[in-house]
């Protein structure tokens, strides 16, 4: 419970700096341009040097964690996506991983009942709350598009006018914005509840979850309620993409609040958890062919190792061998 | 092991993605310039402080809505004390912002929004003149 006290806390701590902040007229500068463009670098910068870490890293050896029959005689049946032995299996396997979380439907989850016995059942309710927050995600993010480019790309105006199909109110409400409320509400709820994962949830686990769902509300604080003025919102993110960042007059304590907790999710993503983001790409336990069987896998850093062999050992101390009466295979 | 090439080659096509807004704009040489919505040449004061119609002119639009459709109440009194009937056509339109495209649309476009206003009410000039 302290880990989420201290999680929220932080959270709360950089909101409130930056309302302080974007209200006093020198410090505003430094939030609004210093700010951003910082976070922007530490985000690419940082997540470079982790993929490209990761890259230099060997991988010797196929290590699949597989689900399916293996391929292997040509009458028996081979799972083509839990098991791939070819390049296209691998592909087809990883896009099921990251575009439907594969491996977290077959989640399951363990209860003690009367007995007593261990029963185990399906727990999916993870598995969507997961997929509902990151597909939400996504096109929240695209549909950010909007603000940061000119003429607006037709995939933003697609985006915008399927999330707003029902047109409630104005401005229109979002369905994404309900489902990432939702789905990050469940996902925190469970690691307060469970008391598994409550013992192993630590504070970045909290922090990633409270930092997004303090980026939603403020962000959807700022569209329905506090209404900010969505065109000096825009040329300012544009004068920021073309590096002639003008300072706005003042736009409400809401958007610094929501600038500050989107700088501070680009700088700290490189070094969480968070980075799953390009880790799941290169996880050597999914994007592995299975093909152990079929082809093999030398070890690259095999040297020649020196042996001396029995035969040249025996060669070498034939003649005491010899008067001692020993055995000989050439005598 | 023998995969970097193509590991750093979907590091390039993610940071591309990553920044494409920003070399978009910097080759479309786009500016912060800003719509530029056209103010009407007469008037000097909306309906409501300009502050308040730039950030909230659709809750306003709203509640005139739900004021003549459900209430049947037409009249609007502004803060500053002046009546208006409650009229998106006959009040907004006709009296002050005729000039639909450079006014409303400028914003709207620019920030893709999509209003449903125009699916009801007559937004041109010329069929403007023909509606008594």
């Amino acid at each position: 419970m302290t880990r989420l006290l201290s999680a929220s806390a932080t959270v709360l701590a950089i909101a409130l700096a930056a309302a302080l902040a974007g209200s006093l007229e020198g410090v505003r500068t430094v939030l609004a341009v210093a700010v951003p463009y910082a976070a922007f670098a530490v985000l690419v910068l940082g997540l470079s040097w982790r993929v490209v870490r990761w890259s230099l890293a060997p991988v010797p050896f196929r290590i699949p964690t597989v689900c399916g029959q293996q391929k292997s005689l040509p009458w028996i049946a081979s799972s083509r996506l839990e098991s791939p032995h070819t390049t296209a299996g691998v592909i087809g396997r990883m896009a099921l991983e990251i575009l439907a979380f594969r491996s977290l439907f077959r989640n399951t989850g363990s209860r003690l009942e009367r007995g007593p016995r261990l029963v185990y059942r399906e727990a999916r309710w993870l598995w969507l709350a997961a997929l509902l927050f990151h597909w939400s995600l996504l096109v929240i993010l695209l549909r950010h598009l909007r603000l940061l480019v000119e003429p607006v790309p037709t995939l933003a105006l697609v985006l915008d006018r399927l999330d707003g199909f029902f047109q409630v109110g104005a401005p229109v409400v979002y369905l994404s914005d309900g489902l990432i409320l939702v789905s990050l509400t469940y996902l925190l709820q469970r690691r307060v509840r469970n008391p598994q994962v409550r013992y192993i949830s630590l504070f970045t686990d909290y922090f990633a979850l409270v930092l997004l769902g303090a980026i939603a509300v403020s962000g959807m604080w700022m569209r329905y309620f506090a209404r900010a003025d969505t065109v000096a919102i825009k040329q300012f993110a544009i004068g920021l993409t073309v590096f002639r960042p003008a300072v706005p007059a003042n736009l409400g304590d809401w958007f610094f609040v929501h600038l500050a907790l989107v700088a501070t999710l680009a700088a700290y993503l490189p070094f969480s958890k968070l980075v799953h983001l390009g880790g799941v790409f290169l996880s050597p336990t999914r994007n592995l062919a299975n093909n152990n069987r079929m082809k093999r896998h030398l070890n690259p850093w095999n040297y020649p190792v020196k042996v001396h062999t029995y035969q040249e050992w025996e060669q070498e101390f034939h003649d005491k061998m010899a008067a001692a009466g020993l055995p000989l295979e050439r005598p | 092991m023998r995969d970097r090439g193509i590991i750093w080659m979907g590091l390039a096509l993610f940071l591309v993605f990553l920044t494409l807004p920003a070399w978009h704009n910097l080759s479309a040489r786009v500016s912060a310039k800003g719509p530029q919505p056209v103010p009407p040449a007469g008037q000097k004061q909306c309906v409501a402080p300009v502050e308040y119609m730039r950030t909230s002119h659709m809750r306003l639009l709203l509640d005139w809505r739900d004021s003549v459709v459900r209430r049947g109440a037409q009249d609007y009194t502004s803060p500053d004390g002046r009546h208006f009937a409650m009229s998106l056509t006959n009040t907004c339109l006709r009296e002050c912002h005729s000039a639909k495209a450079d006014f409303c649309d400028r914003c709207h476009n620019y920030e893709a929004v999509a209003v449903p206003c125009w699916d009801c009410h007559m937004d041109s000039k010329t069929l403007l003149g023909s509606v008594k």
